[in-house]
């Protein structure tokens, strides 16, 4: 058993770690723009020269589309080295390349240059479009309806949340073709164009975050049948591949928060002095600063554990949820716990800690709230013992 | 053209480092380690002659522990070609470390060589200027800036009170300082193509050197602490309190 990082990868993290300590942190209040979930153009530019030079652009890309094709393990360590800094939007796009949505790389013919070639290219953004007014969590739940009529699926419901869909060109739709299987069997999914007629920007939701996720309305909205992906009621089986990888970002990401925040945390304790001693020197303090550190260093485990079973090719679904839950959780304690330690000034945004705490926050509940992620992991357990 | 560059793997900058409680060293054991920042220069300077058409080849040098081979191949991931690693545990002198790169040297023939003008840990800057001396070469040290035309080099120092420029002749010897260039990121493809890179490992008796220690390191302590400063609001405070130390 290996649990050390390969020499290429060590090297890389070395490199990143540079990038982002000498050009993102000095900036990192300046680079988003107001909405906090877009980098301004300039830092755009900027950034993405830097990933460029770093060679990590595109690197979720696979090489057949003229990406770096960089295995899972890889990525945790470049998502956990850019996950150091508030300086990079935590959702949506960052600066490795186009966000391409994994389902379309299943596309071929005619859609494979609408949609899959553009979005490569930087021409087109696509949004991902599932969670309801009365369906988050439960999905299969979901009341958007698409009926068959003719050549055309013609759409009707309304969609919440939605991440980037004012700045898309189409979505991923998610919508049901027959309500009572629901999650087994009766979901389908499409491509929608935003400029169909009967698709409507409802409201706009301005999370504490930054981000702000939209409202669609769909109204009648008739969608070419040729624009389904996979077949009717296949809609989330197609999505199962690139589950875990979702959810092993998850955890890199929090792996780069958690040590951020230990690394402030430290050496604020060991200059702050109250009642005559450093705050270091305080077992309170020291045990919070232990706790940070053990379920760090556990977490790691959790993540490339899980990333090198993905990148194996096992079946790694369960290791997948405990990483996005238990990482998660931990770079949120470890924010809190930051942020105590600083005492007044951890609040202000004068430092990141706000921010790391609200990002923090909010993934315990988006892309899998922590009791979904448990509720998925009973199940295996109780199948298995 | 030929170009050896010298890289020494340090503890990393970031790093605090602690002096071992028995006063023998500093604390090695799980820190951090790096590619010298002096040394990072060196090995971009040797690339962007290389680039501009002034060398063919980089060949990066280091003697050290097996940990060495690491920073020699951070190097290759920066572009250069091949590396040569003197594998030993030793405690390294510079007097030791010049010894074995005039071996290295001998063998391999460069018409320049570049170093860092010293390492951060020990802060010794001597082996640039003891190798020069072993080979009978030119040296220019603190380099900011190296031009090449033809077989020799022009050359800009940093020195007290400003920048002095050398002409050497080739081969000679070239240290670096904070100014010459900013080092440019590995990048991922490069890091992929370092690993098949060669780097020839070798023990300092198949170079026929005698690395023992010439020092007896006596004591190795923290400097003092500083104790804390006060701050005035005006001028003439600054005066004053001057005055009441005595310092004017
Ligand atoms: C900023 C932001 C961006 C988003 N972007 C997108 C997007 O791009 N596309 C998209 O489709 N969606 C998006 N979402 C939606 C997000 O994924 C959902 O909010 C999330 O899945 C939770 O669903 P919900 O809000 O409906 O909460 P609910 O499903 O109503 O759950 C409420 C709470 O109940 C608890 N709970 C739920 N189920 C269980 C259970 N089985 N056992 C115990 N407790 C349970 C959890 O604590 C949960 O937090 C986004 C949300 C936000 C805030």
């Amino acid at each position: 058993m290996d649990f050390t990082l390969p020499e290429e990868l060590r090297i890389l993290r070395e490199q990143l770690r540079r990038f982002v300590d000498a050009e993102i942190i000095p900036h990192e209040r300046e680079t988003l723009e107001d909405s906090g979930d877009e980098l301004k153009p300039e830092w755009r530019a900027r950034l993405v020269k830097g990933a460029k030079d770093l060679g990590i652009w595109m690197m979720e890309v696979p090489e057949e589309h003229g990406g770096a094709g960089l295995n899972l393990v890889g990525r945790a360590v470049v998502w956990q080295e850019l996950a150091r800094t508030i300086g990079l939007p935590s959702r949506g796009e960052t600066i490795t390349g186009p966000s391409v949505r994994h389902i379309l790389y299943n596309l071929e013919g005619e859609l494979r240059e609408k949609y899959l070639l553009p979005v490569l290219r930087g021409e087109k953004k696509a949004c991902f479009a599932q969670t309801e007014p009365d369906a988050g969590s439960d999905p299969g739940g979901m009341r958007t309806t698409a009926v068959l009529d003719g050549d055309h699926y013609v759409i009707n419901g309304t969609k919440r949340f939605i991440s980037g869909a004012g700045r898309s060109h189409f979505m991923q739709l998610m919508a049901a073709t027959d309500r009572a299987k629901g999650s087994r069997g009766g979901i389908s999914c499409f491509l929608v164009d935003m400029d169909t007629p009967g698709v409507k920007l409802g409201a706009r939701y301005q999370t504490m975050m930054g981000d702000a996720p939209w409202e669609i309305i769909l109204d009648n909205v008739r969608v070419p049948a040729k624009n389904m992906i996979g077949e009717e009621g296949g809609g989330f089986k197609l999505g199962q591949k690139w589950l875990g990888t979702g959810r092993v970002k998850h955890g890199a990401r929090a792996l780069g928060v958690a040590e951020r925040c230990l690394e402030m945390a430290t050496s604020y304790a060991k200059q702050r002095a109250t009642f005559g001693k450093p705050l270091a020197e305080r077992q309170g303090i020291q045990w919070m600063l232990a706790d940070i550190y053990i379920e760090l260093e556990a977490a790691r485990l959790l993540v490339f554990q899980a990333a090198s079973k993905l990148d194996a090719g096992e079946d790694a679904r369960t290791d997948a949820y405990i990483c996005k839950y238990f990482a998660d959780e931990m770079a949120f304690r470890a924010a809190d716990a930051c942020m105590q330690i600083h005492g007044g000034i951890g609040l202000t945004t004068d430092l990141p800690i706000e921010k790391f705490w609200r990002q923090q926050r909010s993934y315990r509940i988006t892309e899998g709230a922590s009791e979904v992620m448990k509720h998925v992991i009973a199940r295996h357990v109780l199948k298995t013992y | 053209m030929k170009i050896v560059v010298a890289v020494k793997r340090v503890i990393d900058a970031n790093v605090k480092v602690r002096v071992k409680a028995d006063g023998t060293g500093v604390e090695m054991a799980n820190v951090k380690m790096a590619m010298n920042p002096f040394c990072e220069i060196a090995v971009e300077e040797a690339l962007r002659i290389k680039e501009a058409g002034g060398a063919d080849e980089v060949v990066i040098v280091s003697a050290g522990p097996q940990g060495a081979t690491e920073t020699i191949r951070t190097a290759l991931a920066m572009g250069a070609d091949r590396g040569v690693h003197v594998l030993t545990d030793a405690v390294l002198e510079p007097l030791a470390v010049a010894k074995l790169l005039k071996a290295v040297i001998d063998k391999e023939q460069p018409g320049l060589v570049i170093l860092g003008k010293q390492a951060i840990d020990d802060d010794c800057n001597q082996t640039g200027q003891m190798l020069a001396a072993l080979l009978g070469w030119a040296q220019a040290t603190f380099a900011s800036k190296i031009e090449i035309a033809g077989d020799s080099a022009t050359v800009t120092r940093e020195i007290d009170g400003g920048l002095e420029k050398v002409a050497v002749k080739l081969p000679a010897v070239v240290t670096t300082d904070l100014r010459l260039n900013e080092p440019r990121y590995a990048s991922l493809p490069n890091i992929m193509k370092a690993k098949k890179k060669p780097i020839e490992a070798m023990a300092p008796d198949a170079l026929g050197v005698d690395i023992a220690p010439r020092l007896t390191v006596l004591k190795v302590e923290e400097p003092p602490k500083r104790s804390a400063g006060v701050k005035v609001e005006t001028a003439a405070e600054l005066v004053a309190k001057l005055h009441d130390a005595g310092v004017i």
